[in-house]
């Protein structure tokens, strides 16, 4: 698209009226500035401690500027026992538990969108059920049959379970993605030739892929926030915020903010990664 | 010898209290250009599909090339088709749409550049391939919709108003556009429209779909000049037929018909319905109307002058009943004034007021 093609934006005919638009959008910016500033601010500190020396958190008043950064703090997390293979079991459930939801996930909503079938709609609100149990009390049933069956303490049973917390959402909002890609799309490439697996992988999956990217950072995110059920299910194969929580009462508060850290980071850069698809999901949608 | 042979086509829709198409039959031969009309919901857009292999019929089949394509999917039926609803790809560039089906068919790449370049010249897209359909006027989109259609060797190439959404001087030149790149592909056609003037000027035959069923097929010509009932007469030409309700007479081996309080000569071919209320139907412009009095003509009122440009379309009123007259430019005329009207007893038909189907007389 050239500048050229794009029509000039509407100019407001009354002086009057145009000022009103422009307090209007200033007083948007602001309210934008103030959304970010309160979701960021937790953010920050945490990066702040976990960044500054452990002596700089004991001072008082604390610094809101990065004065002395070090990183030391950091890498005695780091190298503290457990840590690091707890990030990389928490690495794997995400992405395990990721891949996992959107294979059973995605034709799942796919037919949600397409077909009429019988038990249609006490599928969808079951589906909505299962979110009604707390983590709690699915958990402990679950250790059980996962003793039973020597899936227990293995990052498989982690991903079990978040994969079944996923589910629903993913089915839902990948069903309301493919609702918005209009059948006659695909019935008319497979007039011109495709077959039902190509007309999905040329023409449904290329505009899905925005909703489905953000189903799956939605599922990471959860995924690698997630605790309880989490320290349930492992013994020695904690991910990152299990092996955090246990630890978490017997730990310096330098500790503490060195976790915050780490388990804000990578779900920060996933986010950041995927962010190329959620745009361009609203860019399309919004047109 | 793509021909299509479309065999008592019956179609409920899931939830639909009548059917959609109602033992519809009918023979494409090979190369023909059929247009369909009718009323909104009547069911071309239901019988375009289930030809395209998109909708599986109730009952009833389906043959293209001599082949029974009914439980073949659209894949296999190699048709190519205008959707209603254009059903471009939004995530692909004009050009990758329109190359869309050649693309599949594994066509080199130089030859999908050719054949994309000369479909877009036709529809007058060449500026636009490399946009994205987002970028385009809905107009621009049904063109490619079309372009994409014409792309691709079909057997059969199905349109469902493909040029609705154009004004009405591109739609005008299109339409001579488009009938000329049919000729020249020479492709077995189904086009459906709602817009009359299209349907007289490219079809080789029209069909009038009414409920889910055909009123009439047959020549555009033949149809516009002899509906087979009231309904087709009514559906087709602008202004539409006008209906007199009327009673036959005979005296002295001449028929005539009796319109309110008025006598009008008949074709003598009526004199057998002798007695018998009919309805009398004539085109707008075969009423002939002169302000003077004159022998054998009906007297009637002048209600509304609407001057069209080419012509001026007068609604009169005779002993009661309305009827749309057209005339020259050049009559004067004004609301509230008389005129007389005569008609040639070779332009009446004539249909029964029960049935409204057309009564057997050879005029
Ligand atoms: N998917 C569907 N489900 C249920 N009923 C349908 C469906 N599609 C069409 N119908 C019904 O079938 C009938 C014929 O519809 P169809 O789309 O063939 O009409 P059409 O002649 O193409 O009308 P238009 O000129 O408005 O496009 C209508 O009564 C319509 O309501
Ligand atoms: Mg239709």
């Amino acid at each position: 698209m050239t500048p050229a093609d794009t029509p000039a934006p509407h100019k407001p005919a009354r002086a009057g009226r145009g000022r009103g638009a422009r307090w209007r959008a200033v007083g948007v910016q602001l309210a934008c500035l103030a959304v970010t500033a309160f979701m960021f601010a937790p953010v920050y500190l945490v990066a702040l401690a976990a960044l500054s020396t452990p002596e700089s958190l004991n001072r008082f008043p604390l610094s809101l500027l990065p004065t002395d950064v070090s990183v030391e703090t950091m890498a005695s997390f780091l190298t503290m026992g457990g840590v690091l293979p707890a990030f990389v079991n928490s690495l794997i459930v995400g992405v395990g538990t990721l891949v996992l939801s959107v294979l059973i996930g995605l034709p799942a909503g796919y037919a949600l969108a397409r077909y009429v079938f019988a038990g249609r709609d006490a599928y969808q609100l079951f589906m909505l059920l299962t979110r009604a149990l707390p983590i709690v009390v699915l958990s402990v049933p679950l250790a059980q049959l996962f003793l039973t069956t020597g899936l227990y303490d293995t990052t498989y049973a982690v991903i079990l379970l978040h994969t079944a917390l996923a589910l629903p959402t993913t089915v839902l909002i990948t069903s309301a993605v493919f609702v918005g890609v209009p059948r006659d799309q695909e019935e008319a490439a497979q007039i011109f030739g495709a077959t039902p697996v190509q007309a999905f992988v040329r023409v449904v999956l290329p505009q899905a892929l925005p909703g489905i990217a953000a189903a799956g950072l939605f599922t990471f995110v959860t995924s690698w926030n997630e605790v309880l059920g989490a320290a349930i299910l492992t013994l020695d194969r904690r991910t990152l915020p299990a092996q955090v929580l246990s630890t978490l009462g017997a730990s310096p508060l330098t500790y503490r903010f060195a976790g915050g850290f780490a388990l804000i980071v990578p779900a920060l850069v996933f986010v950041a990664l995927m962010r190329k698809y959620l745009l361009s999901m609203w860019g399309t949608t919004l047109r | 010898m793509a021909d299509i042979i479309v065999s008592d086509l019956v179609k409920t829709h899931p939830g639909g209290r009548r059917p959609a198409t109602d033992h519809i039959s009918l023979h494409i031969p090979d190369g023909e250009f059929l247009v369909l009309v009718g009323p909104s919901g009547c069911g071309k857009t239901t019988l375009l599909r289930m030809v395209a292999g998109l909708e599986t019929p109730d009952a009833g089949t389906i043959h293209i090339r001599g082949r029974d394509v009914t439980h073949l999917s659209a894949r296999q039926r190699n048709v190519s088709m205008v959707f209603q609803s254009y059903a471009i790809f939004p995530h692909m560039r004009v050009r990758a749409n329109i190359g869309f089906g050649l693309m599949l068919h594994k066509v080199p790449k130089d030859e999908i550049n050719r054949r994309v370049a000369r479909a877009a010249e036709l529809l007058n897209l060449t500026d636009v391939l490399d946009r994205h359909p987002a970028q385009l006027s809905g107009g621009q989109r049904q063109r490619v919709a079309v372009a994409r259609a014409i792309a691709v060797d079909a057997d059969v190439l199905l349109m469902d108003e493909p040029l609705s959404n154009l004004d009405a001087l591109l739609r005008l030149q299109f339409r001579s556009e488009l009938k000329k790149i049919v000729n020249q592909l020479g492709t077995t056609t189904i086009y459906v429209t709602h817009d009359q003037a299209e349907a007289m000027s490219l079809g080789d035959r029209v069909a009038v779909l009414r409920d889910g069923r055909i009123a009439q097929i047959g020549p555009p010509i033949e149809v516009y000049d002899r509906p087979a009932d009231q309904f087709v007469g009514g559906f087709l030409g602008s202004p539409p037929m006008n209906f007199l309700p009327a009673t036959v007479e005979s005296g002295a081996g001449q028929a005539r018909v009796l319109v309110g309080t008025q006598r009008l000569a008949a074709p003598g071919q009526l004199t057998g319905f002798a007695g018998r209320p009919v309805s009398v139907g004539i085109r707008a412009e075969n009423i002939n109307v002169s302000d003077t009095a004159r022998d054998g003509a009906l007297a009637a009122q002048v209600e509304v002058v609407e001057p069209t440009g080419s012509a001026v379309l007068l609604t009169v009123q005779l002993d009661g009943i309305q009827l749309k007259v057209q005339t020259p430019p050049s009559f004067a005329t004004q609301p509230g004034k008389p005129v007389w009207l005569t008609i040639d007893p070779k332009h009446m038909r004539f249909y029964d007021p029960d049935t409204a189907l057309a009564l057997e007389v050879a005029a």
